[in-house]
């Protein structure tokens, strides 16, 4: 497949984005108030409200700032408004903003006051929806736009045809050069030798199973009867799933049959390069989303069996389903049936190439089923608790 | 009208789209090459399952994906139902 040209937002950094926000971010709990406040008076933008930053420390408090930073930088990000408590990690954050060039202020509620705070910010909330609202898109290739993906309440019809067709996608787009991303770690555990097999170089391997380790270990410090030698689930097995191995299997369709990834990263870090990324990640949809977001992912392909309607405020959420029933009682959160597959109707390589074109729709501005339903999902992953 | 699919050419199992009765003559699709295939089954086989293509043997693979999904723990024939009763994990 050629690497078609798509209409978008190219950004200060020369990162592309898909969306134009104006985002409120809070840089804490206790600043959620200000940031709704923010963007009930000014229309056109948005606040991200979220349930931390406070009291965070060591790898805990560099994951939040490297989440929150990353969001604010996330090319789908016109410009930024941040609220903290206080000025001193509401700087660390519009600091990390900034390093993209784009439009970013910070403001801090004490020894000011909190309305005084959403006065001033709303005058430069303002100011920045003017200024973004007057972004042109432009002709990018398709090959810079960042797609992640994680599939979410699968049944067989995922392991046969959605994460399939997500698989023949990436194929196609990483080898037009784009920058793409898998992860669920939990959800690897039974395959993680295949998933090992599949690096680019025994560095990437070698990452990979660092990654897959600490993962194992933090199971294994926390394990309680619910999580160990549970899998494949009742409910997997009941729908036809027998082994760990199987369900492996089902889930690493997803990055089809060509493509081997070239590096793996930590949560919410960014690729350096073109190609395939593994990112460590729960299969928690909407903390995974929101890690892969602030990863500077401008799109989501999200295969769905039974139905998870899971959204991002910032990264929007392409759902597929190959699941008929789906298809049709849950028909407000599908973007794309592929069910065609199951009845022989369709190819992979056909349902491939409507994936990508549905995912260029929604570069040049078509609204995701989760961005019409208001699904935003900002969910912050929390390694240990605060001191 | 396709009964079930087979992921690959070499696959030795497929996986049932509808709900398939013993003694059927289903039919079936290779979804890399797109060639069809019979096969008669030998015990009912619901939607999501596992159909075998050739006779399995203890101690053997089962091939899905391309894969070794795990061994095979009792003999099942082609067109029987495989699932926890003849085939178990190598992990644990």
């Amino acid at each position: 497949m050629s690497n078609p040209k798509v209409m978008a937002y190219r950004r200060e950094n020369g990162r592309v984005g898909i969306r134009n926000h104006v985002v409120i971010l809070p840089l804490d709990d206790l600043s959620n108030s200000a940031c709704e406040k923010v963007a009930y008076n000014i229309k056109g933008c948005k606040a991200l409200p979220h349930a931390y930053g406070r009291l965070q420390f060591g790898e805990d408090l560099e994951l939040f700032f490297r989440t929150l930073i990353g969001t604010g930088a996330n090319p789908n990000v016109a410009a930024v408004v941040v609220i903290g408590i206080e000025p001193e990690w509401t700087n660390r954050i519009v600091e990390g903003i900034a390093k993209t060039g784009k439009p970013v202020t910070g403001f801090a509620i004490e020894r000011h006051g909190e309305i005084k705070t959403v006065e001033m910010a709303s005058w430069k909330a303002k100011e920045y929806v003017h200024w973004a609202s007057e972004r042109k898109r432009e002709a990018c290739d398709l090959s810079e736009i960042w797609v992640s993906t994680k599939c979410g309440e699968s049944d067989t019809t995922s392991g046969l045809a959605s994460n399939p067709t997500v698989g023949n996608a990436f194929d196609k787009l990483v080898e037009m050069g784009a920058t793409c991303s898998f992860g669920e770690t939990s959800e690897i555990t039974g395959g993680e030798m295949i998933v090992k097999e599949r690096a680019a170089t025994p560095e990437a391997a070698a990452q990979f199973m660092a990654l897959f380790d600490r993962y194992a270990a933090m199971i294994d410090r926390n394990k309680t009867d619910d999580l160990s030698g549970s899998q494949p689930t009742k409910g997997n097995i009941a729908g036809g799933l027998t082994t760990i191995e199987e369900k492996a299997m089902g889930n690493i369709q997803k990055i089809g049959k060509k493509c081997k990834y070239v590096g793996a990263l930590d949560k919410a870090v960014a690729p350096t390069g073109p190609g395939l990324w593994y990112m460590d990640s729960s299969s928690a949809a909407a903390e995974a989303v929101t890690l892969w977001a602030a990863a500077g992912f401008v799109a989501h392909f999200f295969p769905t069996g039974q139905g998870n309607i899971i959204g991002n405020p910032i990264e929007p959420v392409i759902k597929l389903t190959a699941n008929p029933r789906t298809a049709g009682d849950m028909s407000e959160h599908i973007d794309y049936d592929c069910s065609a597959i199951l009845r022989g109707e369709m190819t992979l390589e056909e349902s491939g190439d409507n994936l990508i074109n549905m995912l260029i729709r929604t570069c040049e501005g078509r609204l995701t089923a989760q961005e019409v339903l208001g699904h935003e999902e900002y969910v912050l992953t929390k390694l240990y608790e605060s001191a | 009208m396709i009964q079930f699919l087979v992921h690959e050419k070499d696959d030795s199992v497929g996986v049932a789209t509808v709900d398939i009765k013993a003694g059927e003559t289903a039919a079936g699709l290779f979804m890399d090459t797109q060639e069809t295939l019979e096969v008669k089954t030998l015990h009912d086989i619901p939607l999501g399952h596992k159909i075998a293509m050739i006779d399995h043997h203890v101690d053997g693979s089962v091939i899905k994906y391309g894969a070794d999904i795990g061994k095979v723990v009792a003999d099942v024939k082609k067109g029987g139902h495989v699932h926890t009763q003849n085939l178990k994990t190598r992990r644990w």
